[in-house]
């Protein structure tokens, strides 16, 4: 009797550990998992949903042994909607481009100073703590969205895998302490803090900026979206003048 | 909701097709969101259930990215092999980003105040900022 339902329960394990339905399940579980510590614990960024998240997954996935390939066969599912969701940042686009463009000139200048500080400074500090070639050109493209960070490190000789790690801790980075850098550089203008979230740290930040205020994150969305495609079209056309 | 849906997709796909087509280094994603963008511009104006569909999708923006960052796992011999190069280019090159970018922007922005008919918030104070 225990023997067959020891059997069952192997199937069922084996059947759920190769289907897409876990992985989906479970990385859905997890985020809301990740939202809740964070909503009870009163907003802490340190406590980002994503974080908690990825963390968790990562626990669970190791602890059991599923590989992570087999995890992302289901957890592609929501992967797949970065595509349309980098689409639909046209809507928040359109919603504010009357604020948009009477700031545009800020905007443009702040977007080129500040996407190349980011990107010169991500390769710089790598270079000189020793990281690898293949490191150096995955941490590139890392402050834009992944779908287009991950293209431009396949273009620029990277690994699109590795870049899409970078991203993510980007994105977890300033939504924990961006707060506490843009005090310090006492910014006060919410456009202006949005913005340097959307352009530094794409999604991950402009979720942080939507939490705290609508207009910084509209600019933060913005910035996400200008950004990425700021570094689509330069980061490759450099890397060839260069190298 | 299926109707923005096949739209997005739709944006998506041109987008994909063009950038191949002409060899764009710019991703298919980026091109939607321009034709999208576009789209509205000649429109004049977000349909209700673009603007809803939209507003869910990017609501929950950073559950998209999870199933990347546990990638983390398939990565990690790297990550601690070159553990000190990269945890100083992340931290430091993120914090000095997301700070040289609102500061240029708030330098160059003072004088175009937020737009009027909205409260003006820059004077609000900073502790619950992004």
């Amino acid at each position: 009797m225990t023997d067959s339902l020891n059997a069952d329960l192997r199937d069922i394990w084996v059947y759920l550990s190769a289907s897409p339905l876990a992985g989906l399940t479970m990385t859905l579980v997890a985020y809301q998992a990740g939202l809740w510590v964070f909503e009870r614990c009163g907003r802490r960024p340190v406590l980002n949903p994503v974080l908690i998240a990825v963390l968790l997954l990562a626990g669970v996935l190791t602890l059991s042994g599923i590989e992570y390939r087999t995890y992302f066969a289901g957890a592609q599912f929501v992967h797949f909607l970065l595509g349309p969701a980098t689409v639909a940042l046209a809507v928040p686009l359109y919603n504010q481009f009357q604020q948009v463009r009477q700031s545009a000139r800020a905007m443009i200048v702040a977007l080129l100073v500040g996407s190349s500080a980011s990107a010169l400074s991500a390769v710089g500090l790598a270079w000189v703590f020793g990281g690898s070639a293949a490191t150096l050109r995955s941490m590139a493209p890392k402050s834009v969205t992944s779908p287009i960070a991950m293209g431009v490190s396949e273009q620029i000789g990277g690994l699109p895998s590795l870049t899409a790690v970078f991203v993510i801790l980007t994105g977890i980075i300033a939504a924990t302490f961006g707060t506490w850098v843009l005090n310090l550089a006492r910014v006060t203008d919410w456009r202006a803090r949005g913005f340097g979230m959307g352009v530094a740290a794409h999604g991950i930040g402009t979720a942080r900026a939507l939490q705290v205020n609508e207009v910084a994150g509209a600019f933060a969305g913005l910035g996400m979206g200008l950004n990425g495609l700021a570094t689509a079209l330069l980061l490759p056309t450099l890397y060839r003048l260069f190298w | 909701m299926l109707g923005t849906l096949t739209i997005l997709l739709l944006c998506q796909l041109v987008g994909e097709l063009i950038a191949r087509l002409l060899h764009l280094p710019i991703p298919g994603p980026v091109l939607g969101m321009l034709l999208l963008f576009g789209g509205l511009l000649i429109r004049g104006g977000v349909p209700r259930a673009v603007q809803d569909t939209a507003g869910g999708l990017l609501r929950h923006l950073s559950l998209l990215f999870i199933p990347a960052g546990v990638g983390v796992m398939a990565h990690m011999e790297r990550l601690s092999g070159e553990a000190l190069p990269i945890v100083v280019a992340l931290f430091g090159s993120t914090l000095f980003g997301v700070a040289v970018t609102a500061k240029v922007m708030a330098l160059l922005a003072r004088n175009t105040p937020p737009r009027t008919g909205q409260p003006d918030t820059s004077t609000q104070t900073p502790e619950t900022a992004p």
